[in-house]
């Protein structure tokens, strides 16, 4: 999941006699299944919750392209390269939809965007992690791609319209990273050297664990859940979407000829789905505290694209405000 | 970005098809709108026109007008072809 611990402000679910008209009338929308839009009244919490989730989701779209810009320039052909370069943007493209989406609920795009850069919004735990070699492009088109789509398939039915609408259209550009992420890996188990093989069991080997972690933590940790769900903004719990992840997965290792780093990990014929062991939840915790392997740096090249872009921006504005017609006010750029 | 203007952004996906509107973008002027627009919603495809417009420039109806505006057409079925029974014999009409 992009979003992870995302705070609803909110200690306990008011009960019908507790709400007011208003509230009353919003839960009966939601109840319904009819979305709200950016202009219909809506309770504080809810709408505070939304940016927090919106903008930790853009975010982490954003810092997203880091770990994949990492390999670029040092991709083994063209078309690959080719290939992950419109990985990128699309990840660009998808953080460009949800700050929109945010903007509708009235936050500012610069607003957010600073909280990250000092360390006050969170982004997806996942991004902190190194990317050590070319096969770790597969594996995080295939993995962290993959839980992703998990959790953003559900949230097209999320409550709030601009942020489902958003969603549909994420997910429909979502599944081809996918699948040029597992391309990558099986052409490699079909056709490479063994020292090649042993790259991607060691990529799948490193970022296992941080892809389940992805969903957050588990129900009965994940205290601000309970409201998301009632308001619909959350469709299924962490636990429930990282089941999901796994059973869809495991057959694609397998017919991958690779393993997971996990012992535990075995088939349940009674539950029908697979069981796994425990995760780590003391690295998750400290990675979102920023202290996961990259943060220091992946927020360091944030701020410092905004700070290189800054001349850009300032001269776009220069440029529009000789051709003033066009605008009744100037327009003053924010600057570095 | 947030000092930019916000634009609308309209797609047309084929001939014959209205343009539907699919987001927004900030630009300083129209020009980079419409590539900005270009950029973020036609990456495959997609569409066969763009428009962008301010959105400063767009009215909207208010969410608290709906029954003032809306309601008074739902008592008007008389406004549906389904309205009219004819008999079997007329045949498709």
């Amino acid at each position: 999941m992009y979003a992870q611990l995302v705070e609803t402000g909110v200690k306990e679910i008011k009960s019908q006699d507790e709400m007011s008209q208003e509230e009353k009338h919003f839960q009966s929308k939601i109840d319904a299944e009819i979305k709200i839009e950016a202009k219909n009244w809506m309770p504080d919490a809810y709408r505070k919750t939304l940016v927090r989730q919106i903008s930790q989701h853009a975010h982490s779209e954003i810092v997203g392209m880091l770990p994949e810009g990492n390999w670029l320039t040092r991709a083994p052909t063209l078309k690959r390269k080719l290939q992950l370069l419109a990985k990128i943007q699309d990840e660009a493209g998808h953080g460009l939809y949800l700050y929109s989406a945010m903007e509708t609920l009235g936050a500012d795009r610069d607003t957010e965007i600073q909280k990250l850069h000092d360390g006050k919004a969170k982004y997806s735990s996942i991004f902190n992690y190194p990317t050590l070699n070319w096969t770790d492009m597969g594996a995080i088109g295939w993995l962290v791609d993959g839980a992703a789509i998990v959790n953003q398939v559900v949230l097209q039915r999320t409550s709030y319209g601009p942020y489902s609408r958003a969603m549909v259209r994420i997910c429909k550009e979502e599944s081809f990273h996918q699948r040029q992420g597992y391309e990558i890996l099986l052409t490699i188990m079909r056709e490479g050297t063994d020292a090649q093989k042993a790259m991607v069991q060691d990529s799948i080997n490193r970022l296992w664990w941080p892809s389940l972690m992805m969903f957050g933590p588990t129900d009965d940790e994940s205290p601000n859940s309970k409201q998301s769900l009632a308001w619909k903004i959350k469709r299924k719990s962490n636990d429930e979407l990282r089941q999901m992840f796994i059973d869809q997965t495991i057959p694609q290792l397998e017919f991958l000829g690779c393993t997971a780093p996990d012992p535990d990990l075995k088939w349940n014929e009674d539950t029908g789905h697979y069981d796994f062991g425990e995760i780590d939840w003391a690295e998750f915790y400290a990675v979102l505290k920023g202290n996961g392997p990259c943060n220091h740096e992946r927020l360091a090249k944030r701020k410092k694209a905004i700070d290189d872009g800054a001349w850009v921006r300032e001269a776009a504005v220069a440029y529009a405000n000789k051709k003033s017609d066009t605008y009744q006010q100037p327009l003053h750029s924010k600057g570095a | 970005m947030s000092e930019y203007p916000l634009y609308e952004v309209f797609v047309r996906s084929k001939h014959g098809l209205n343009h539907k509107h699919v987001g927004s973008v900030h630009a300083i002027d129209d020009a980079m709108a419409m590539e900005n627009a270009r950029e973020l919603y036609t990456r495959r495809c997609e569409g066969v026109s763009i428009w962008v417009v301010a959105s400063r420039m767009i009215s909207a109806s208010a969410t608290d007008e709906k029954e003032a505006l809306f309601d008074p057409s739902e008592d008007k079925i008389y406004r549906h072809a389904s309205f009219y029974e004819l008999p079997d014999e007329v045949g498709h009409m």
